[in-house]
């Protein structure tokens, strides 16, 4: 029997608690109606490709709302397709192979290709309202998002347990009840990590997806991205302190009411038979379990609806019990896949010879230029992966090897990690002006600005996963400092390492894009390199150059995949894994 | 006798390699699961035992002949199964009663009834109180009687259970198979016949009314037969340890036709399709080996095998392949179900460790063709090295490709340990021995495994 605390101060408060939090989501609840309402006004409202950015702080709430906005429908589409293409390529296994290719392929394509192809596309659909314009930079930045997302649920899907699958096979599940029971809860914890990948990607993508020209055209949306960019034109650095602020809040926030709860919540979908120690946790999660009008709408929608869905599935599954193989129809549908595929094939191979006599335009010094320019950004990539890894490697080895140290560090790397480097590009580009740096040993500084918090992380995690028995035999031993190194600590972390490296080589690559080509104070900053090729190109409609240089890109990221980092992988994964 | 319930018609699989070569995994079996019956299949690792048992409840599609449910073809039924996994297979992001939910809710039942059949059968396997719980909060032994309720509440008329005990302890294991027993005998569930797969041959002859005995190379069923003994059986009676006896005495000798138990429908027996160049590798390491040959010269140099496995606490899947390599070897031989330590075998035991591997290596050379092979070739070769794909394609045409992996992965420890040859992991090739001593002098020891 539990004692009665009637007149309790601690019992008030207990009971006080869930009718605040009731308040809190029902005005949350609320906002979110009122903002869908303001979104879908200024959406549907007439056109007017370029939006005048007012730089006072009062409006930077309202930018910054039109950009979050803008993050999480191109999110949302993303993960939408992200499920669709991971289902079909794990399912289909006529499909599987093209599928995975092909995403090999769009991953290593910078999002500034696709910019005026997408923007002519949308704006031509919604020609009078703002909607196109708003479209095309959310495609930008849903393409910026997308990939990652697509192989981690494909991957997941491939790792299910064969037992798991059987369970379902013989319990009867359809397919939605086999999606919902087994394979999203499977897929859900590298689907929410590479979520927040993603979103963090989306912003760095947006701060050049709000101001952009195409051909002879300026567009400009309003936005945090843009704010940005116009206050550090005019040199306005209150302004620029804004913005920034503004930028970190946002930062914070996601984390503290969107990726922890989500962290939190997920644990329950880990794969494993024994109760682990350390988890993380969430007051807010804990007070949205508690909520009673969250407890209300779960129970009285929610679960109703899903009963209703599923009996229909069951139903309908009743009326209609299997037909026994039928080798006749499948003959049909392979019938249906050579056709479907014959005319595909025709269709790219149309495309495609469009696309090379559109090549044959270049002239031969041009493509030299290509060329040399890929050679320049090649450069540049590998000296700032080798910058990253110079100060990351002993400053996460350090950090990882001090659990207090990490307990601190950890969530303001986070954060800082989350921070979208392009926020900051016009500041540092004015710094190193100043200091009389050109954009060619520049743009350095911005690639490592924006890969090296990939390679610090797996350090930290790295120098983490060292059993302190390794270490203690050096200690014991009297290991030399070189001798912990090379034997302990980068044998140790090399796995790590090399999932960081991969990682910020997409990056630095994707970074080369906005950091070697800059408009600045109404005048263009560029350098040689296939990045600013590819930008300028772009911005000046010039479209043979811009697949040119694409397809040069590409060819270098996926050949440098195959030929360095896999085998560098293989390596990792066999001779260095410690269990 | 009544109709079947299952009826296998010269049921098979195998895998396609190429147009005319294909790995046969089951030859063509004739099988039958009569209603009030618990039938154990047993045989050793390799046999296709469960590969059987997913064609027999309609999950996996044999390659050739039928498997009729009623005298349906099971393709176009929808037979009511349900199976008992080794691995549990729980959704451990759903709490007990949801995970033996789920059936239900896949056949559309109200959630009242569906509530109310899911607490029932959770209250028979002993888990109630339970409900609210997630799978990772329980033992194994209680994992496993989720698991159980999952397959037993949708009241299927075959239950099919893979090798159901073998993850769970000793004692666990004892406690869940009296129960599942009691519930059979006193038709707490509606279940008409079970199906168990299980390589523990104790288990079986506890469990089983009737026992089928697999071959391997292809699967095929050696013998198939009644256990006439009455229930509650006693693991310490002398008939039980017979029965024990016999079924180990036909497992240790793979070519005799077992001629002492009356041998009923669907016993037949098939030859290997063809010729084998490679004899198959037990996968044991050398170090049992020696281990197993000590305890035979000190039950006297000769001794049943299944005293040996309760010796050590062994299943036969654990003690087999080293009893067969110890015979291949020519260490050790198989008479009658008791193994018999030879002259090489007592010299191999007794001396002291480099004297061991003179030993093995002259008896592995003498005995098994890959090693002979791989030396050969590395010594023909004037780097000494050769890849792995050059013995991969060779073993491919008699093994399937996991068995290829692990038979070279065998014949790689035995190599090692006799100081044949050795094994470069990252280049993923054979070196020579010697060779690879002189390059590379200060390598650290591999990790131990």
């Amino acid at each position: 029997m539990r004692p009665r605390f009637t007149l309790s101060r601690q019992l008030a408060v207990e009971r006080t608690w869930p009718f605040f939090i009731d308040l809190s989501v029902a005005a949350a609840l609320l906002a979110g109606f009122y903002a869908i309402l303001w979104i879908a006004k200024f959406w549907f409202s007439a056109a007017i490709p370029e939006i005048e950015i007012h730089l006072a702080p009062s409006h930077l709430p309202l930018y910054a709302f039109y950009s979050i906005v803008r993050i999480f429908v191109a999110y949302a589409l993303s993960l939408a397709f992200a499920i669709a293409y991971g289902y079909t390529a794990a399912y289909n296994k006529r499909l599987e192979a093209l599928l995975i290719a092909t995403l090999d392929i769009l991953q290593s394509i910078p999002v500034l290709s696709f910019l005026p192809g997408v923007m002519l596309a949308m704006i031509s659909l919604f020609p009078s309202r703002q909607l196109g314009i708003e479209m095309g930079a959310i495609l930008l930045i849903f393409t910026g998002e997308v990939w990652n997302m697509a192989f981690s649920f494909y991957t997941s899907l491939k790792s299910i347990p064969r037992e798991l699958m059987e369970a379902c096979e013989i319990g009867r599940f359809s397919r939605l009840q086999r999606l919902f029971q087994l394979e999203l809860p499977f897929a859900a914890i590298g689907l929410i990590w590479n979520s927040i990948v993603s979103v963090a990607n989306g912003w760095f993508f947006l701060m050049v997806c709000e101001m952009f020209p195409v051909g002879s055209r300026n567009y400009r949306l309003p936005g945090l991205g843009s704010y940005l960019q116009t206050a550090a034109s005019e040199g306005d650095f209150r302004a620029v302190t804004w913005g920034l602020v503004a930028m970190v809040l946002i930062i914070v926030v996601t984390d503290q009411l969107l990726w922890r709860p989500l962290i939190a919540w997920s644990d329950k979908f880990k794969f494993e038979t024994v109760e682990s120690e350390e988890r993380v946790t969430s007051s807010v999660l804990h007070a949205l379990r508690n909520s009673r009008v969250v407890a209300t709408i779960e129970r009285r929608t929610f679960r109703p609806m899903s009963e209703w869905f599923y009996n229909s599935l069951a139903e309908r599954k009743r009326k209609h019990p299997p037909q026994a193989p039928r080798t006749e129809s499948r003959r049909g549908v392979t019938a249906i896949y050579i056709a479907v595929g014959l005319v595909a094939l025709a269709g790219i191979l149309f495309a495609a010879s469009d696309a090379v006599r559109m090549l044959r335009d270049i002239h031969r010094s041009e493509f030299f230029t290509l060329l040399a320019g890929a050679g320049l950004t090649f450069l540049r990539v590998n000296a700032a992966l080798l910058f990253a890894s110079l100060w990351t490697i002993p400053v996460g080895v350090a950090i990882g090897f001090q659990p207090r140290l990490s307990h601190i560090l950890q969530p303001i790397a986070q954060i800082a990690a989350s921070f979208p480097a392009t926020a900051l590009f016009p500041l540092i580009l004015l710094a190193l002006a100043r200091i009389g740096v050109s954009l060619g040993i520049g743009s350095v500084v911005l690639m490592l600005l924006a890969a090296q918090w990939y390679i610090l992380f797996n350090v930290i995690a790295g120098a983490q996963a060292i059993p302190s028995e390794l270490k203690e035999i050096a200690t014991l031993f009297r290991f030399s400092n070189v001798q912990r190194w090379t034997t302990v600590i980068l044998p140790g972390i090399f796995p790590f390492l090399i999932t960081g490296l991969i990682t910020a080589s997409g990056g630095a690559w994707n970074a080369s894009i906005v950091a070697e080509y800059f408009q600045l104070r109404g005048h263009t900053l560029m350098t040689l390199g296939l990045g600013a090729q590819i930008s300028a190109a772009s911005d000046h409609a010039n479209y043979a150059v811009l697949l040119a240089g694409t397809m040069i890109m590409a060819l270098m990221v996926v050949t440098i995949n195959r030929l360095v980092w896999r085998p560098l992988y293989h390596l990792a994964e066999t001779k260095y894994r410690l269990d | 006798m009544t109709d079947p319930i299952i009826q296998a018609r010269q049921v098979e699989k195998f895998y396609a390699q190429s147009r005319d070569a294909r790995i046969q995994v089951i030859a063509p079996t004739d099988l039958a699961i009569y209603p009030g019956e618990i039938v154990a299949l047993l045989g050793p690792s390799g046999s296709g035992k469960s590969t059987l048992l997913r064609m027999l409840s309609g999950l996996s599609r044999p390659s050739g002949g039928a498997v009729l449910w009623h005298g349906q073809d099971v393709a176009s039924t929808q037979p009511n199964v349900s199976i008992v996994f080794q691995s549990f297979a729980l959704f451990p992001w759903l709490t007990v009663l949801e995970n033996v939910e789920a059936p239900l809710k896949a056949r559309g039942m109200e959630v009242m009834d569906r509530h109310r059949r899911s607490l029932k059968i959770l209250d028979t396997v002993g888990l109630d109180g339970f409900e609210a719980a997630y799978p990772r909060e329980l033992s194994g032994g209680m994992r496993q009687r989720v698991g159980f309720a999952r397959a037993l509440v949708v009241e299927p008329e075959v239950l099919f259970m893979d090798e159901p005990f073998s993850a769970l302890d000793v004692l666990t294991a004892d406690n869940l198979r009296g129960e599942l027993l009691e519930l059979w005998q006193k038709k707490t569930i509606p279940t008409k016949a079970i199906f168990l797969v299980t390589h523990n041959i104790d288990e079986a002859v506890f469990l089983a009314d009737r026992i089928i005995v697999l071959g391997r190379n292809p699967g095929h069923v050696r013998t198939d037969f009644r256990v006439a003994l009455a229930q509650p059986r006693d693991r310490k009676d002398s008939a039980f340890t017979a029965l024990v006896d016999y079924i180990y005495k036909v497992l240790t000798q793979p070519d005799v036709v077992p001629a002492e138990m009356p041998v009923i429908a669907g016993g037949r027996r098939i030859r290997d399709q063809r010729q084998m160049r490679y004899e198959m590798l037990p996968h044991a390491r050398p170090g049992g080996i020696a281990a197993l040959l000590e305890l035979i010269i000190d039950f006297g140099g000769r001794t049943d095998i299944y005293r040996l496995a309760d010796e050590l606490s062994f299943e036969i899947d654990d003690l087999f392949p080293i009893v067969e390599a110890a015979q291949l070897l020519g260490f050790a031989k198989i008479e009658e179900g008791d193994a018999a330590i030879t002259p090489e075998g007592r010299a191999y035991a007794e001396s002291e460790i480099l004297r061991q591997k003179e030993l093995f290596r002259q008896a592995a050379v003498d005995h098994v063709l890959l090693l002979r092979q791989i030396t050969r070739a590395l010594a023909n070769k004037s780097d000494h090295s050769v890849p792995e794909e050059f013995f991969l394609d060779m073993l491919d045409e008699q093994f399937s490709d996991d068995e290829c992996r692990r038979q070279l992965e065998t014949a790689i420890s035995w190599g090692r340990y006799a100081e044949l040859f050795d094994w470069d992991d990252s280049r993923r090739r054979f070196v020579l021995a010697e060779h690879e001593h002189e390059e590379i002098q200060d390598r650290a020891p591999e990790p131990a495994k």
